[in-house]
């Protein structure tokens, strides 16, 4: 090898390890020789499997983030957090209302909320979680389910929060009760649905699931999209 | 309706979290009302909860961070443009306004635990001390009730109503908005609506069972049982409160009372500012009395003050 790699020192599990600069934490995992089984996801940043602990040299602050989104820093201590066991409600969602009373009934802990702001802080999605979960208090459960849109569920907001809420699930209640009760309809959507279930469209795709890879790879580049 | 041209004042306001689910009908009534005042109420926005119940431990400033973070929207809508030099926060929930002001009280009186706070909140700019915690019925006193009185449009005459004060208005002292042994304050108040405000009754700042509703009910109606019957003793034909807590268990828990004595009378409870609207004039779809448990409308009926 010829050129020559910087390389950083990193503590994983309070051992230390030399990684080559500008790795994310889970490159410099893997490089130093952990097989990851569990944490570990689709490398892009969009699963939120691999939620991760580190603080940085010289920093008091514990900073949480994504293994595979955050770039190592020389100097740097991780742990990673490879699953977090919280509270997730069972519940039949055709069953619910779209209002505060379900989230009494099976998040209570919400309403111990005492806005420090925690979560938020910690969040690797920039997602204002503090404020969706205020929103749920207020009732506002559109809003709620609007601002934590983005998340992935990695966890860190239910780790740090004081007040012991599960940030993450209550957010996908919301989504969901947004989504089944509160979201406006779509009449496409609603037709589309209904001539699948008349059987419009088995033919093509009986077509379809027959066709020689090359033809279907040509059927998708060649294929006409329309946009209204 | 008058054209009359009084400026319109804008406050901040902070509704809290019962107004905006369970009891909207409270803030559609003060909303509207104060409209009809010249006061245009502005939420403050991304409000978040107030802190439900104010902690009075030295070392426990954590409970203190929500109400801070409120203050610093005010200023901030100060310095927005939101409003114009108006550090009046305007609350209308007496737990609301309790928890806010005792958290105020604290951090302005000790600048270390402002620090504190604020040195928490490193993402929020400092909040400056600035914000003056204010309750409706203050901002109604300010205004002087007798302005009141000249624009009520329909008069409560007659109407012996009861001033509930609960706990939340009158203490602690520091907070209360007035006498915490013999206040006025709600009894001049229903006078300016050309009510009758019911005097001296004993029962008007006992406890009324407060959140002991969600799991010891029966602490609720016994209290509850006990408010009622001495408001009706001292010739009341209603209550009014301004803690929407008070409301819902005055109120609400009338019903489980009549279950267990089958011979109780119930008495219609109103939010103030339903009464408030009412006297102003607005109507049902603002004053929501369907919402309220126990019918009010025969009883205004047979005042001649709802059609």
């Amino acid at each position: 090898m010829s050129e020559e790699r910087n390389m950083v020192t990193v503590y994983i599990l309070g051992e230390h390890f030399m990684v080559p600069e500008g790795s994310t934490i889970m490159t410099a995992l893997e490089y130093s020789g952990f097989q990851l089984k569990r944490g570990v996801g689709c490398r892009e940043g969009f699963c939120g499997a691999c939620a991760t602990v580190y603080r940085e040299k010289g920093e008091y602050k514990l900073k949480g983030g994504l293994a595979c989104q955050t770039v190592v820093s020389d100097g740097m201590t991780i742990a990673r957090i490879p699953f977090v066991p919280a509270e997730k409600a069972a519940y039949n969602l055709e069953e619910l209302k779209p209002d505060v009373s379900t989230f009494v009934e099976l998040y209570p802990s919400v309403f111990r909320c005492v806005s420090c702001n925690t979560c938020t802080k910690i969040c690797p999605q920039d997602i204002n979680v503090m404020d969706y979960i205020q929103d749920i208090i207020k009732g506002d459960i559109a809003s709620a389910a609007q601002t934590s849109f983005d998340c992935i569920r990695c966890g860190l907001c239910a780790l740090r929060c004081p007040a012991e809420i599960v940030q993450f699930n209550v957010g996908m209640l919301a989504q969901r009760l947004y989504g089944k009760y509160l979201a406006p309809k779509s009449p496409e959507l609603e037709t589309r649905v209904a001539e699948i279930e008349e059987g419009k469209y088995e033919s093509e795709i009986k077509r379809l699931k027959v066709l020689p890879k090359e033809e279907l790879v040509k059927e998708y580049y060649e294929r006409d999209i329309k946009i209204t | 309706m008058e054209n009359d041209k009084t400026e319109t004042v804008k406050i901040p306001y902070f509704p809290g979290c019962t107004l905006k689910t369970t009891a909207k009908n409270f803030e559609q009534s003060a909303l509207r009302s104060m409209e009809k005042l010249g006061v245009e109420m502005v939420e403050l926005p991304k409000w978040n909860c107030c802190g439900t119940v104010s902690s009075l431990a030295s070392d426990d400033l954590m409970k203190h961070l929500a109400p801070v973070r409120d203050f610093i929207r005010v200023e901030e809508m100060n310095n927005t443009g939101l409003v114009d030099n108006e550090y009046r926060m305007l609350t209308l929930c007496s737990m609301c306004f309790n928890t806010l002001k005792q958290t105020n009280i604290r951090v302005t009186s000790s600048p270390e635990d402002l620090q504190s706070v604020n040195q928490f909140m490193y993402l929020e700019k400092d909040y400056e001390g600035k914000v003056d915690v204010t309750h409706l019925f203050e901002l109604l006193d300010s205004m002087g009730f007798d302005t009141i009185a000249e624009r009520v449009v329909r008069s409560l005459d007659g109407l012996k109503i009861a001033p509930y004060y609960g706990c939340l208005l009158l203490r602690p002292k520091s907070v209360g908005i007035d006498n915490p042994e013999n206040p006025s304050i709600i009894e001049r108040f229903i006078s300016s609506l050309g009510g009758s405000p019911v005097m001296n009754w004993e029962a008007k700042s006992r406890c009324c069972g407060s959140y002991h509703t969600v799991d010891n009910k029966a602490i609720v109606i016994k209290s509850v049982k006990g408010i009622i019957e001495n408001a009706r003793e001292f010739g009341a034909e209603t209550i009014i409160t301004s803690c929407p807590l008070c409301a819902f268990n005055l109120d609400n828990r009338q019903e489980d009372i009549m279950k267990e004595f089958p011979d109780f009378d119930p008495m219609p409870v109103f939010y103030f500012t339903q009464l408030l609207g009412l006297a102003l004039g607005l109507g049902d779809e603002v004053l929501g009395l369907d919402d309220n448990c126990i019918d009010p409308r025969p009883l205004l009926k047979r005042s001649g003050l709802y059609e």
